[in-house]
């Protein structure tokens, strides 16, 4: 059965991005264009492992996170946080809202098959 | 979908997050302090930075990255927003404009303002910020930060052991050395020693993924150590116990090792030690605590992220006291198991739940969009016009064979016109856009030209949200441009001067738009000198424009300045006036359908009024007979309609005829003559006069044989297969499926004021 990948990205480019590169590898891609989208999706997306970017409107990655966490189905789901944010106080910071990993942006598509890869079974 | 696709949408989300940009760091102009606002503009300048890295697009990353480390110390309240720092950082917004087009569009940007804005970033992110904030870089290839960050965050803080209410166990390598390990390999070999915290699986990393990937990089044997497991009642679900000792051959390195424990290096301790090669112990007395298990990779397969952490209390505490540690795993095995099918069937039963939830959520959400190629929208558009076209040419044979209009079909066919209509509007309603984004266009062009001149200048907008044709809106952004600059160049005094003159010394440029009847009106003022009509006549006086004893009304003269005579910048910059180029703005204007004036007072500012239809696909128009022809005179350009008398008419001159009307005296125009229709001037009593306004604001009475009547008509351009035609707007098809021609009022009134239309015309080709 093919894995289910939950994306949350407010930035069309990058949510068109990792839908081709994720379809390619063969997953399955759920999209939410924010924390709280993501969070309304998360239900019935009923995904294997999320990939969330950390600046979003509405509700920020960190937001998302603990969010997901606090759901009894999701809380040991693998989050990977993709963003731009390289420096350690906010990798430090999505760690402990509990981001399972992290994909340094820009992303290229083995990077981030292979974290995929990493976190799930 | 394929990479430039992705790279299209990639520009078209940059001018939308530029746009937002530019609005945001104006609003914290206007003194703004929403944190939001702050958090918008950072999230703009970031997003473009992301999507630009993607595309490997370094002039644009490097840049947004210095722009964004200077707004996250503006987010982080370590710089205050300041008028100087806004001023900077929208020149920033103007250059990130710059190289996203730069990069879209190819060409070449403006290097060193590029890098005179990144040294004022960097000073103000230095300014305020920590020394180690890395503004001192940012001019280096992104990538090098992005690389060198990875590292730095690799220092982690060493929490106290006891703190998850385990005993640390010591590895001492010393203990049990590589105990299994068969050291014929020359590979470099590791020990490596690691204990999961519980953090570790509360955050979704799970050793056994951990374990499978360090095996992936050689040959690997592994110890599990039990030994701090409990009996099975006194285990808390979501407590590590377990530890391992990994005896690693690999010849990727110890980066490599570490790598694998990337995402996991808080949460577990870790140590890796390189073992030389032929040091290798064989250590026979193997420790008792280490029992070497099994590691079956394909059982990981086989059950996917099982939630080790998360067993049900009821179900520990039936669990026998096994105090074999190997039964307990079993046990523990079959209890994940059974967990998971809980787990389904509690998804089961909240499904309904949740769906419902969901439907109430997406109901609240804002209304929604969605993107249409707009392609899709001009075909549909098309399609619309034919049918109403259709509509209209069926109407027309009902009526012809059904006079009595009495059948049910001529009912039918009325409620299908009402609905062709609505459907037309629906489908333009789709093409109508704000004139926002134009407007923000114009505020960047005012700073530019307030900064190139010396001026202070302040835009004003109102009416952003006014909606119009996209076309209409593409095609409005130059001309506007061009009026701003002039506005700004040549209206506004210098502070000086104003001051001199009793005024502010910060000059105002306002620019609105609004409906007004059917049209869109986008006015732009300023509080400048206004025309000096002095010179303005000299000039054209001197370029032959006009006769030295005209008399003309201050409207006129003021007006003069969209003649193509005053185009010749050189000249004209000597003026205190305007005049740069103002005749192809007019003729952009009105290759719109629209029209342009000017109102001016001395020494208070210029007024420039646009007059624009709200869209370019149909018009309201009244369907007339000049000579034999059909035409349609749109609708919008008319102010009445009246049966000319006899009495009325005034000749004046050889050819020039006058009609009175309510006391005042009007040009009148014979159409079928100007347009060459006819030889000699048809006898206006015989006719009916519309009379026009020109976009001079004067009136023109125009004179046509007959009113056939009035209708909403589909404009086909004529421009493609006949190039522009003076005097001819575009054309339509009428119901009875002939071609009639839309007539250009302000070219046919134009023409009447001595020039010709074939004048006209090879002025607008020299243009």
């Amino acid at each position: 059965m093919k894995k289910k990948v939950l994306t949350v990205d407010d930035s069309r480019t990058i949510r068109n991005m990792l839908l081709v590169t994720l379809n390619n590898a063969g997953f399955e891609t759920i999209q939410a264009e924010d924390g709280i989208e993501g969070l309304e999706v998360l239900e019935d997306a009923n995904p294997d492992v999320i990939v969330t970017d950390i600046n979003m409107p509405r509700l920020d990655g960190f937001g998302f996170i603990e969010g997901v966490r606090r759901n009894e189905k999701f809380r040991a789901i693998p989050i990977l946080v993709l963003t731009t944010e390289s420096d350690a106080e906010k990798k430090n910071r999505a760690r402990q809202a509990g981001a399972t990993g992290w994909i340094v942006k820009p992303f290229d598509p083995t990077k981030l098959i292979d974290a995929i890869e990493r976190v799930t079974a | 979908m394929d990479m430039n696709e992705i790279k299209e949408i990639f520009f078209q989300e940059c001018e939308e997050q530029l746009a937002e940009l530019e609005s945001g760091l104006l609003r914290l102009n206007d003194g703004d302090r929403d944190p939001e606002t702050v958090n918008a503009v950072f999230r703009a300048v970031h997003s473009i930075k992301g999507g630009a890295g993607a595309f490997g697009l370094d002039d644009l990353v490097s840049f947004a990255h210095v722009f964004e480390t200077t707004l996250d110390c503006v987010r982080s309240n370590k710089l205050a927003p300041s008028q100087d720092v806004l001023k900077v950082m929208l020149k920033s917004a103007d250059v990130l404009a710059d190289l996203t087009n730069v990069a879209r569009d190819g060409g070449s940007f403006d290097q060193a303002r590029s890098t005179q804005l990144i040294r004022e970033l960097e000073a103000l992110a230095k300014g305020e910020a920590p020394p180690a904030a890395p503004a001192g870089e940012p001019a280096a290839p992104k990538a090098a930060a992005a690389k060198s960050a990875p590292v730095a965050a690799a220092a982690p803080a060493e929490p106290a052991a006891n703190e998850h209410g385990f005993m640390p166990v010591a590895f001492s390598f010393d203990d049990f050395g590589g105990d299994d390990v068969e050291a014929v390999s020359e590979l470099p070999a590791y020990e490596i020693a690691f204990k999961p915290k519980s953090d570790l699986y509360t955050k979704g990393n799970e050793a056994t993924l951990l374990l499978r990937d360090l095996s992936r990089l050689g040959e690997m044997s592994i110890h599990c150590n039990m030994d701090s497991l409990p009996p099975l009642d006194q285990m808390e679900p979501e407590t590590a116990y377990f530890s391992w000792k990994i005896s690693l051959k690999t010849d990727k390195g110890e980066d490599a090792v570490r790598q694998v424990f990337e995402f996991a290096e808080w949460d577990c301790d870790l140590d890796v030690i390189a073992v030389d090669a032929g040091e290798s112990v064989d250590d026979a007395e193997s420790d008792q605590a280490m029992q070497p298990v099994p590691f079956d990779l394909s059982a990981l397969d086989d059950e996917p992220d099982a939630p080790l952490g998360v067993i049900e209390e009821e179900e520990q505490a039936a669990a026998a006291q096994e105090r074999d540690a190997t039964v307990a795993a079993a046990q523990m095995a079959s209890n994940v198991v059974q967990m998971a099918g809980n787990a389904a069937r509690a998804g089961a039963g909240d499904k309904a739940a949740a769906a419902a939830a969901q439907n109430t959520a997406q109901q609240a959400a804002a209304a929604p969009t969605i993107r249409v190629d707009l392609d899709r929208v001009d075909r549909l558009i098309n399609l619309v016009g034919e049918l109403v076209i259709n509509q209209a040419m069926l109407s027309q044979s009902v009526i012809e064979n059904d006079s009595n209009g009495v059948s049910s079909i001529n009912m039918g066919l009325e409620e299908l016109q009402q609905l062709t209509r609505e459907i037309q509007d629906s489908v333009m309603a789709i093409r109508a856009q704000p004139v926002k984004p134009v407007f923000q266009r114009m505020a960047r062009t005012v700073r530019e030209i307030a900064d190139i001149t010396g001026k202070s200048v302040r835009l004003v907008t109102e009416g952003e949200n006014t909606e119009v044709d996209k076309t209409v809106i593409d095609k409005l952004a130059e001309p506007l441009t061009h009026m701003i600059r002039n506005a700004v160049d040549h209206g506004l005094e210098t502070p000086e001067k104003r001051l001199a003159a009793g005024k502010s010394a910060e000059g105002t440029v306002k620019l609105t738009a609004k409906h007004r009847s059917g049209r869109i009106v986008i006015e732009l003022s300023d509080d400048g000198a206004g025309i000096n009509r002095e010179k303005v006549r000299q000039k054209a006086i001197d370029n032959d424009l006009i006769a030295a004893d005209a008399n003309l009304s201050d409207e006129e003269i003021d007006n003069m300045i969209f003649h193509a005579g005053f185009s010749t910048a050189d000249k004209v910059s000597d003026l205190s006036g305007r005049g740069v180029g103002m005749d192809v703005v007019k003729r952009s204007i009105q290759a719109l359908g629209g029209r342009i004036n000017i109102s001016s007072k001395p020494g208070h500012g210029s007024v420039f009024t646009m007059s624009l239809p709200l869209t370019l696909a149909v018009l309201d128009g009244m369907v007339v007979t000049v000579a034999g022809q059909t035409l349609v005179v749109p609708l919008t350009a008319i102010v009445e309609t009246l049966q000319p008398d006899a009495a009325a008419i005034h000749s004046f001159g050889a050819t020039q005829r006058l009609i009175s009307i309510r006391n005042s005296f009007c040009p009148l125009v014979d159409v079928g003559r100007i347009l060459n229709f006819r030889a000699t001037q048809a006898n206006p009593v015989e006719g009916v006069a519309l009379l026009v306004e020109s976009e001079g604001g004067g009136q023109r009475a125009l004179m046509v044989d007959a009113i056939q009547g009035q209708r909403q008509v589909v404009i086909k351009s004529l421009e493609a297969n006949y190039t522009h035609v003076p005097g001819i707007a575009a054309a339509t098809i009428l119901g009875d499926g002939r071609v009639a021609l839309i007539l250009d009022v302000d070219a046919v009134v134009s023409a009447s004021r001595g020039q010709s239309l074939h004048l006209e015309a090879s002025l607008a080709a020299a243009g």
